[in-house]
């Protein structure tokens, strides 16, 4: 059981929790394991803990080799290193094979305010989301991480999840059945819809509260499987708005908003997207600011809102 | 150890039906990768047909040994190797590199029995043999696991992130067996990436090391088993070969790294076949 609004924790601590019944869960750590709490796993069960060194590329390739011998590996490295270090090896080893390989990309997005623009991941999901077999998952807060991880031993086939390095408030509810793939609507709404992924879930819905009081009504939409996208459910999600938007602390060039701009290109809606424009990071001394420098606030939020009504 | 006459005699005789195969595989005309695939033909028939524990009836049988080919531009000498275990038909063999075939211009596990990974993109293939290795040794198993290394794909910096990480995890079920012919896709190594003192540098991270001739039957069988026998830490074959061996017209030639043969060519080497044959066998 979750013990913290930790994203990272809850991660390694699920692992563990998994890891006592399913002995074919094994883990690959490329010496982030204080960060990316796969240490976790490494104090349980230090057999199934393979320390790969600061060696991204091997670690992916490696654990290609443990899957195609039937275990269940994790890869564990901050999104920066886990997605585009290991990139080749993850299209070449795993994706073209299918493998059952999965990949913690930690201290994503602008999570690791300080350590600034090399670590700072605002293309991961652009690059895992082009890979064909791949699934690509964004959890809102702790809760949707363990779920999504539970779902991730069940599932076959190589995955992607971007972990935010820092406590989030909990939006989730945890009584609310998680499957890979759906879309959970957070918040009620008839004027415009915005569907939004991770950390910007929380601040959407900071969003519709501050809207609401302006009369607008705002359907917020946790979009925590990015890839394979449920096209149906997104245009259903879409009846009876008149414009759309979308969050994400990534890129606005093929993240989110490029998944969901492509599938509604046959619908009449404007959309605006929030996310960081053509850019690279930046350190600062909290989150929050990096939040706010690169327009990702609640109230960047709910400007898009109104501007998508204004283009009506 | 000691090996008969007949073992050895034999397994040369699979050598070169192995190479038959190959030229099957690559009619005048055809682009193939005649050099580094017949360079390592000794080493392929030795493993597959006395050294790897392979289960004819069943490509996938678990109690199996690995073969992985991380130089996987090499595939057709696998290929060639997989068709005489039976794990699939023949006429295959024509079809290679097709839209209609099974065969794929690089190892496809999806699409071919007897195939263990997807490589191809150079320098993954070691990680991958070591990832199975670990894999195998968690779950007791006693099998092998061989990777196929080409010496230009050294240049390939996690080739010597996974030969670190081996050593590191004692993978002592894994054998990498260098075929080094001296030659790559351009040029001689020695002309387009000369890397010095291989041996030294196989030992330097940690791996028992052999050398051997890649095409003395009898050094190879004796290396391989040496190579299972060692089971504190992975063991590097170094196996001075020829690109292109058996074919004058394509022996160490960097043209035919990845070439068609013309009609006299493609004869020549037929002849040269039927010679070898009438050799081994008088």
């Amino acid at each position: 059981m979750r013990t913290s609004d930790s994203l990272r924790k809850t991660y390694g601590e699920t692992l563990v929790e998994l890891g006592r019944e399913n002995k074919q869960i094994v883990m690959l750590e490329a010496d982030l394991g204080n960060s990316t709490m796969s240490t976790l796993f490494w104090n349980a069960y230090p057999t199934r803990y393979f320390q790969m060194g600061i060696a991204e590329q091997n670690m992916a390739s490696v654990a290609a080799g443990l899957a195609l011998a039937g275990k269940i590996p994790f890869i564990n490295s901050f999104a920066v290193f886990a997605s585009g270090r290991a990139y080749d090896q993850i299209r070449s080893s795993i994706t073209i094979a299918n493998l059952n390989v999965k990949i913690c990309g930690s201290s994503a997005g602008l999570s690791d305010f300080g350590d600034g623009k090399t670590h700072q991941s605002i293309d991961d999901i652009a690059l895992m989301r082009v890979l064909p077999n791949m699934t690509v998952l964004s959890p809102c807060d702790a809760v949707e991480t363990e779920q999504m991880v539970k779902a991730m031993v069940e599932h076959h086939g190589p995955m992607y999840i971007r972990i935010n390095r820092n406590d989030l408030k909990v939006v989730t509810d945890p009584d609310e059945e998680y499957h890979i793939g759906k879309m959970r609507l957070m918040v009620e709404g008839s004027d415009v819809v915005v569907f939004a992924t991770g950390v910007m879930v929380q601040k959407s819905m900071e969003a519709a509260a501050v809207l609401a009081a302006e009369g607008i009504s705002t359907r917020v939409v946790n979009v925590s499987t990015i890839k394979p996208l449920d096209t149906q459910a997104l245009i259903a999600f879409t009846r009876g708005v008149k414009g759309v938007v979308t969050a994400e602390e990534h890129s606005v060039i093929g993240g989110l908003g490029s998944a969901v701009a492509a599938a509604l290109r046959r619908s009449r809606l404007p959309i605006e997207m929030v996310g960081i424009e053509d850019q690279y990071g930046t350190s600062a001394e909290n989150y929050e600011i990096l939040l706010k420098h690169y327009g990702l606030e609640s109230e960047d939020v709910a400007q898009r809102v109104r501007s998508v009504l204004n283009e009506q | 150890m000691q090996y008969s006459e007949k073992l050895v005699k034999d397994l040369r005789l699979k050598a070169i039906q192995v190479r038959a195969n190959i030229l099957e595989m690559i009619p005048p005309g055809k682009v193939g990768h005649l050099g580094g695939s017949s360079s390592i033909a000794d080493v392929m028939a030795a493993l597959y047909f006395h050294t790897m524990r392979v289960n004819k009836d069943d490509p996938k049988d678990p109690e199996r040994d690995r073969l992985i080919m991380s130089k996987g531009h090499a595939v057709l000498v696998q290929y060639a190797c997989l068709v005489e275990l039976g794990y699939f038909d023949r006429a295959e063999l024509d079809k290679v590199k097709t839209f209609a075939g099974i065969l794929q211009g690089h190892p496809d596990m999806d699409r071919t029995p007897g195939i263990e990974a997807v490589t191809g993109s150079l320098g993954q293939g070691l990680s991958v043999s070591l990832g199975v290795a670990l894999g195998l040794r968690l779950d007791d198993s006693d099998s092998h696991v061989y990777a196929i290394l080409g010496d230009g794909e050294l240049a390939e910096g996690q080739i010597w992130e996974a030969a670190m990480a081996a050593s590191v995890h004692k993978a002592g079920n894994l054998t990498a067996i260098i075929d080094w012919n001296g030659v790559q896709a351009t040029n001689t190594t020695a002309e387009i990436f000369p890397i010095e003192h291989l041996g030294d540098k196989w030992r330097s991270f940690g791996w028992n090391v052999l050398e051997i001739d890649g095409h003395d039957m009898l050094q190879i069988l004796t290396a391989l088993d040496k190579a299972k026998a060692h089971t504190d830490g992975p063991t590097a074959i170094l196996a001075r070969t020829v690109k292109g061996k058996c074919f004058p017209f394509a022996e160490g030639q960097a043209k035919y790294h990845n070439a068609a043969m013309n009609e006299e060519e493609y004869t020549i080497a037929w002849q040269c076949i039927e010679q070898m044959k009438r050799e081994v066998e008088a």
